[in-house]
């Protein structure tokens, strides 16, 4: 399980790389660039040299004391990748493909961004390593996201509003590939999640294994014992990922939580793997929300981060072959673990977060107090005030 | 003389319409139809082709729904042959082997997938030779040792993208295409032809010299993005077909020109010219 991808880029059946013919250059050189720097100590040291003097690394594991007094049960613990420098695991994988792109001699980045913690990111070592960052989002995100569209531009990055389909997530990936063609020859693309083609997924994985190499240390030096749940949202799934896959040769349950939106039984949802079917999405062939032609559809859900038609195609092949659960939590049930967590632990959570921590919630209990519930904070609230506020505004006084 | 190769969207601006201009742009002198189908995503193509595609997509086009127009192109009496240009999702969704049957049932000749690279289309290539639907194949300014992998499994003919990025118009292209033409002849045992950004009949003069046929596209929608209004009205269509039809024909003005064959440019596409349906 460890071994994936195969050399055509696949977990199982998934992945692979479906893209024009102009792209499978560029992406044969970003493979053969990406190998040589894994194996490359300098590298890797160079690397978390980044992630401790410049991000903050490790980041802590904190016990959820009050809320696993509260709740009875399991013992919770939180990986908190909220206390990242740019307040999410973003930058983990920012760091890594930035040292990669200045590796291969290119100093133009390209991103994709939905709420903007990805675009921040990338803009944010593109200030460091001196790099010139182009960020698309959809238009409706800027919007919605007037204060990270700010940051970015604070951080040197030109933004790119993006009006094609529903100016979205999907939307900005797609005008990022598009611009990518257009410009792989000096331009370095980004990519934010384990989606994607190939070497993507990949690539992105191992720039953010540190999140569970971590834990596994920390756990082993304050419980003793690995945990025995594992809990991570997931979107493209790429804090998920990193978090699950040092655990996946352990005896270790891995749980996958979606963004059901407002339920799984209406068309209002983004959760790919518990709802979606097989098709191609980004250049990767995965679970996809579509219609029966093979038309993508929009997706759903309050966290913007949780908020694609696809997910990263080792999460499909993990859960055709058994070895993570995914299951979904509501927009309701996401604000309340959030509000939860703000009360009990003094710790405002990202939406997306929430979506982990309100499975781990609803499990703890169910479990004995010798258990132990690993969960990934993913990253910190502070960007979701804003839609807390009108959420709670908008629903019936408590 | 040298292939011409329209591209145009079923169902942009509706299903009939697109039957017409199919039908107009034989008569202007296509010797294949590229008859793309609308897609939500479509990631190699430009603004022009997007909002195409989304017009398409809100008349209610489908993948089955385009493959049937052919047939329905074919009973009219189109009697080029015609290219399915489709990415590869709603082939996915509808079955490989059910999308080359429909194909066939229709009377395409051919089918390009722009996000189906070499590596990932083996099993699309052999069911092509099986139905005898030949799989078209592309390669890009970036493709340099590819070309001779690709051009070697290559039917009907090579598509060779002139230029890095998507489709679109450009005004100029880029100087390196006539180098990179000749590269790709060298390899292939098919006509080449050449697409992307393609869009006056200056860059059609220019062209021609060094290859075996054009593809316009993005052009070609756009005008007809321009006569929509007047493509739909049943009142106004006929005016707007014969305007569609002289900016046609004066894009490829140069191409009839040439009158003398230089090359052997016959492209094979199935073994018998399709004559339409019988039923």
């Amino acid at each position: 399980m460890l071994t994936l991808p195969n050399e055509r880029g696949r977990f199982g059946m998934f992945g692979g790389k479906f893209v024009p013919e102009t792209l499978m250059r560029p992406l044969a050189d970003i493979e053969r660039q990406l190998h040589e720097a894994l194996a490359d100590p300098s590298f890797h040291a160079e690397y978390m040299h980044h992630l401790y003097e410049y991000s903050g690394r490790p980041t802590a594991l904190t016990f959820a004391k009050n809320l696993t007094e509260r709740l009875g049960g399991a013992k919770m613990y939180f990986k908190r990748e909220d206390l990242n420098h740019t307040g999410a695991h973003k930058i983990n994988n920012a760091i890594g493909q930035a040292l990669l792109a200045k590796r291969m001699g290119k100093r133009k980045i390209i991103a994709e961004t939905g709420a903007g913690q990805h675009g921040v990111a990338a803009a944010t070592v593109a200030a460091r390593f001196g790099m010139e960052c182009k960020v698309f989002m959809g238009e409706e995100d800027v919007k919605r996201q007037a204060l990270n569209v700010f940051r970015m531009k604070l951080l040197g990055a030109q933004v790119i509003p993006v009006t094609s389909g529903n100016r979205t997530l999907k939307d900005a990936t797609n005008e990022a590939i598009r611009y990518w063609v257009e410009h792989c020859d000096d331009h370095f693309y980004m990519i934010g999640s384990v989606v994607g083609p190939h070497p993507y997924p990949m690539m992105v994985r191992e720039f953010q294994r540190i999140i569970g190499e971590e834990a596994r240390e920390q756990m082993l030096k304050v419980e003793g014992k690995l945990p025995d749940v594992i809990i991570a949202c997931v979107g493209g799934g790429s804090n998920a990922i990193g978090m699950f896959h040092p655990f996946l040769d352990d005896d270790v349950e891995c749980i996958g939580v979606e963004a059901a939106g407002k339920g799984v039984h209406t068309t209002e949802h983004a959760a790919t793997i518990t709802k979606g079917t097989k098709g191609v999405i980004h250049g990767s062939l995965t679970y996809v929300l579509q219609d029966e032609h093979g038309q993508i559809t929009e997706p759903y859900s309050i966290s913007a981060g949780l908020d694609y038609p696809g997910v990263g195609p080792e999460h499909a092949y993990l859960a055709t072959i058994g070895r993570v659960r995914y299951e979904s939590v509501t927009d309701e049930e996401a604000i309340n673990a959030l509000q939860m967590t703000a009360e009990a632990e003094g710790i405002i959570p990202a939406i997306e977060s929430a979506h982990a921590l309100a499975k781990a919630f609803q499990i703890a209990p169910l479990r004995s107090s010798d258990e132990v519930i690993l969960v990934c904070l993913s990253g910190r609230g502070d960007k979701d005030v804003q839609t807390v506020m009108n959420y709670l505004e908008g629903s019936e006084p408590r | 003389m040298k292939h011409f190769i329209p591209f145009i969207v079923a169902g942009d601006p509706s299903e009939e319409v697109t039957i017409d201009l199919a039908i107009a742009l034989e008569q202007a002198g296509a010797t294949i139809l590229e008859l793309g189908v609308p897609y939500s995503d479509p990631l190699a193509d430009g603004p022009i082709i997007q909002r195409a595609a989304s017009r398409a997509l809100k008349q209610g086009m489908t993948l089955t729904t385009a493959l049937e127009l052919i047939g329905r192109m074919r009973k009219k009496g189109v009697k080029i042959p015609i290219i399915v240009f489709t990415y590869y999702n709603p082939v996915l969704q509808l079955g490989e082997e059910r999308f080359f049957a429909l194909a066939q049932q229709n009377g395409a000749n051919g089918v390009l997938i722009p996000d189906l690279p070499f590596e990932e289309s083996e099993h699309m290539r052999m069911l092509g030779d099986a139905y005898d639907i030949p799989y078209i194949s592309l390669v890009a300014p970036t493709s340099h040792e590819r070309i001779a992998m690709i051009a070697s499994q290559a039917k009907s003919f090579l598509y060779c993208v002139s230029s890095l990025g998507v489709t679109g118009i450009r005004d100029s292209l880029p100087t390196q295409l006539h180098e990179f033409l000749q590269q790709v002849k060298r390899y292939s045992r098919v006509p080449v032809v050449v697409g992307f950004g393609i869009s006056n009949a200056q860059q059609v003069e220019q062209l021609q010299h060094v290859c075996d046929g054009i593809v316009i596209g993005s052009a070609i929608v756009q005008k007809i993005e321009q006569l929509q209004d007047e493509l739909i009205n049943i009142d106004t269509r006929q005016r707007a077909l014969t305007a569609f039809s002289q900016y046609v024909a004066a894009l490829i003005e140069p191409l009839k020109k040439v009158e003398n064959n230089e090359s052997e440019t016959t492209i094979t596409t199935t073994k018998t010219v399709p004559t339409g349906q019988t039923d």
